[in-house]
């Protein structure tokens, strides 16, 4: 889904391509980062929503291409992310060169799990090098591992190394550029005649295959994606006859597997000390605990999320400050042309600042998403919620992503990397908007304050704030539940995750994290988020003849009024004609069942670009301050009539508008994060869903309250 | 019986990885092969899931998946 893909696919010239394997949480990001540096490129593969990250590594002879594939425990392809894996090993991906090498990520406090997966990787007989990562941790358990003779055993270079004190790093280069060129000696699974017999069968069927790609046939009973008819056509009597040599086809490959990597291990590996190994996992005690735990869970999400929310504050704010004075500095310097003024000052410069306004934000959290990864809390915090979300479908993954979209979509979104599973990351994609971010407060605060707390009282005011915050989680428990049900046929998720040992991280690593989610942003979302800004400001410039400013200054002149309200007169004239506004008068009519006369249409309409416009919009419309607390708007609004009479914004008005808001995408930025993230039919779904549901609402209060209450309450 | 009746602390040795889909196989490759021992260590709030020690490392699975995995208490 990415349309960088020909840039970034293109590797420098003369780069050996070499992926980067391993199970998760073995330390391979840390290892890859450490290799590569900030010589590194994140994007997806075309099609698919899987992390394509490549780093360049420079040894004095040789540069190398790491690409980081997705961590997995198998080659077994049952999910999209292991898909990606064998592709890629295989040469299967459209643009992707096929590796000329691998790099296999071993921890070494669990050595033999590992190494199932090293030595299905061995089968597409590429060079390979294995990294031996944790071995200061392996040492403190008691674990010896003969790194020697185990090389030996294996006939692939083996490396311990502890990466984050810069241990075995070098030696890797060193290895890479060894084994270049070299076919991997890794001993084969001594199969059984019958399922040699049986791999022939498949491989036969299909000239092209790798022999990695025929065992994967073979053995794995629900892939991802169906074989080839030819190849399909085979399996059943190739299945039958490891059945008919007495072994079962769904465990005989972890069967024989296991069995050869015990006999490769013997005697290069000492067990744990069971007491030393149980270390690491003590704090578990208390922090999976039915009472202590779920005190501490609340303590730090509620910790991560005020931070979230009150450290960004006022960054955001200086950020918007330094944003006005920019404005009025590059206003004042061209005054002669205001066409450009206009531009530059509502176009460009408001442009940059709705990209570099999410960085606080967006830094924040993931600083903490990579805090709690890599301490391992992230993996107790599912364990701890996956309850929660199971009958929906989803895991206990959804819950940090749903959270941080209390404070804004767009982190969220990018948050849900941490997903693995596809489909369970498009759904928690989807839904998370739903969430009430904080830029819906100024939108709730000028309802709340105009409408709610005068008629009463502060109960009721801070009942509809919270009432508005709960809306969103509400509806988007079935919504997630019906997406995961009929939209994407999600089976529902297993829920295997491994409790990773709790591990002190590495400030270095967080940085790193932190601010590589930074520039990614940025580059991907942020050229789409600047557009989109600019598109805006044309729709509310445009048409923009001089003859309505001349006129509605003669008549706001000859009524009297200050050269400050004169300003706004012109203003909210020029709104009116726009094509925006033009646009609102032509559908007003479809929310008139919600009880929205043709400003509100206008001003609804342009927040949808940014939700927080709506205050600002609606102070242009209707020529006042542009402020939530202010009492001029307030007054203002409480003063518009219908024709006959009525009050345009009754309580019930109100509340339908705050539905609205609640419930409606109405920002550009976490459109085009989604498009970059799930693809652009994705993003026009979630558009028009949340839309849908946002009209739906808003009629049914006003409808209703009307009913109640009748049209003049 | 299965994982899921095993008490917490109990420990435990497989017998067989019932089923023939993706789960089973997972569980089988992350090295859940009749005659390994396991123990269950925590149990969450809910009830549900539940985290085990297999060949010196944890894993949480929720109890539909561990009835799959027959065990014999040690
Ligand atoms: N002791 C030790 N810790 C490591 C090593 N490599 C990584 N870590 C730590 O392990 C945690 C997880 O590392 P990460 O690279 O994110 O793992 P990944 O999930 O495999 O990408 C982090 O806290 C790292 O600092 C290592 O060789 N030794």
């Amino acid at each position: 889904m990415s349309t960088e893909s020909g840039a970034v696919l293109a590797a420098p010239a003369g780069a050996v391509p070499v992926a980067v394997v391993g199970n998760p949480n073995t330390g391979k990001s840390t290892l890859f980062n450490a290799l590569t540096g900030a010589r590194q490129q994140v994007g997806n593969y075309p099609g698919v929503t899987v992390e394509r990250k490549t780093g360049l590594c420079r040894t004095p002879g040789r540069e190398f291409l790491l690409v980081d594939l997705p961590g997995t425990y198998s080659l077994a392809a049952s999910s999209q992310d292991e898909q990606v894996v064998v592709d890629v090993l295989s040469g299967r991906l459209p643009g992707e060169p096929r590796p000329q090498a691998v790099l296999c990520v071993v921890d070494a406090t669990n050595l033999r799990r590992n190494l199932f997966l090293v030595s299905q990787v061995a089968e597409a007989g590429l060079p390979l090098v294995i990294a031996l990562t944790m071995a200061d941790e392996a040492g403190k358990r008691g674990i010896r591992i003969d790194a020697a003779r185990l090389s030996a055993r294996l006939g692939v270079p083996v490396i311990p190394c502890a990466v984050p004190r810069g241990q075995g790093v070098a030696e890797l280069r060193e290895a890479l550029v060894q084994v270049a060129g070299r076919p991997n000696a890794f001993p084969p699974v001594p199969w059984p005649p019958a399922v040699a017999e049986a791999v022939r069968e498949v491989a036969a069927a299909d000239p092209g295959l790798t022999p990695a790609e025929a065992h994967r046939h073979l053995f794995d009973l629900e892939p991802a994606r169906e074989p080839a008819p030819a190849v399909a056509a085979v399996l059943g009597k190739a299945r039958q006859r490891i059945l008919d040599g007495g072994l079962n086809p769904v465990s005989a490959e972890a069967y024989l597997r296991y069995r050869h990597l015990d006999a490769l291990l013997e005697g290069s590996v000492s067990p744990a000390d069971p007491v030393r190994a149980a270390r690491p996992y003590a704090v578990d005690r208390f922090l999976t605990h039915r009472f202590w735990g779920l005190l501490a869970f609340c303590t730090i999400m509620f910790g991560v999320f005020a931070s979230i929310y009150w450290v960004a504050d006022p960054i955001m704010k200086g950020i918007e400050w330094l944003q006005g004075k920019f404005q009025v500095w590059a206003g004042e310097g061209l005054t002669s042309r205001p066409m450009l003024q206009a531009l530059v000052v509502d176009g460009l410069i408001n442009g940059v600042g709705s990209v570099v306004i999410f960085l606080p934000q967006i830094l924040i959290l993931f600083f903490f998403v990579a805090l709690l990864e890599d301490t391992g809390y992230m993996a107790r915090a599912a364990f701890l919620m996956d309850k929660v979300f199971s009958w929906t479908g989803l895991n206990g993954k959804s819950f940090v992503p749903m959270l941080s979209s209390f404070a804004c979509a767009v982190p969220a979104i990018l948050a849900t990397r941490t997903i693995e599973d596809p489909k369970a990351r498009l759904s928690t994609i989807l839904v998370s908007p739903l969430m009430s971010c904080s830029a819906r407060l100024p939108v709730y605060s000028l309802m709340v304050g105009a409408f709610i707390a005068p008629r009463f009282g502060a109960l009721w005011a801070g009942a509809a704030f919270f009432a508005m915050h709960l809306l969103g989680l509400v509806v988007a428990i079935p919504i997630a539940f019906f997406i995961n049900r009929f939209l994407l046929k999600l089976r529902t998720l297993p829920f295997i995750l491994e409790m990773p040992p709790y591990r002190l991280p590495t400030l270095r690593g967080v940085a790193m994290k932190m601010f590589s989610n930074g520039k990614e942003f940025v580059v991907r979302a942020g050229t789409v988020i600047f557009a989109f800004s600019i598109l805006v400001w044309a729709l509310t410039y445009f048409p923009h003849p001089e003859s309505v400013g001349r006129e509605t200054e003669a008549v706001a002149r000859a009524r009297g009024l200050g050269a400050k309200d004169v300003e706004r007169a012109v203003g909210s004239a020029y709104l009116e004609q726009s094509l925006m506004g033009r646009f609102g008068k032509s559908v007003q009519p479809v929310f008139a069942p919600a009880g929205f006369d043709w400003k509100i249409t206008v001003a609804a309409l342009a927040a949808f670009p940014a939700r927080e416009m709506l205050v600002a919009t609606l102070g242009i419309v209707y020529a006042t301050e542009g402020e939530a607390d202010s009492s001029d708007l307030r007054d203002r609004l409480g003063q518009e009539r219908w024709p006959d009479g009525r009050p345009i914004f009754t309580p019930v008005v109100a509340v339908a508008l705050m539905v609205f808001f609640a419930f409606c995408l109405q920002c550009g930025s976490t459109v085009a994060v989604m498009a970059r993230e799930a693809g652009w039919k994705w993003a026009a779904f979630a558009f028009a869903y949340m839309t849908g549901l946002a009209w739906l609402g808003a009629v049914a209060v006003y409808q209703g309250g009307s009913l109640i209450w009748g049209k003049g309450a | 019986m299965s994982l899921k009746d095993l008490a917490i602390d109990r420990a435990g040795s497989i017998v067989e990885v019932a089923g023939a889909g993706a789960v089973a196989q997972r569980l089988l490759a992350m090295g859940f092969l009749p005659g390994t021992s396991v123990r269950v260590v925590q149990v969450a709030p809910f009830g549900d899931p539940i985290t085990v020690e297999v060949d010196g490392w944890r894993v949480s699975l929720r109890l539909s998946e561990a009835a799959s995995l027959k065990v014999r208490p040690a």
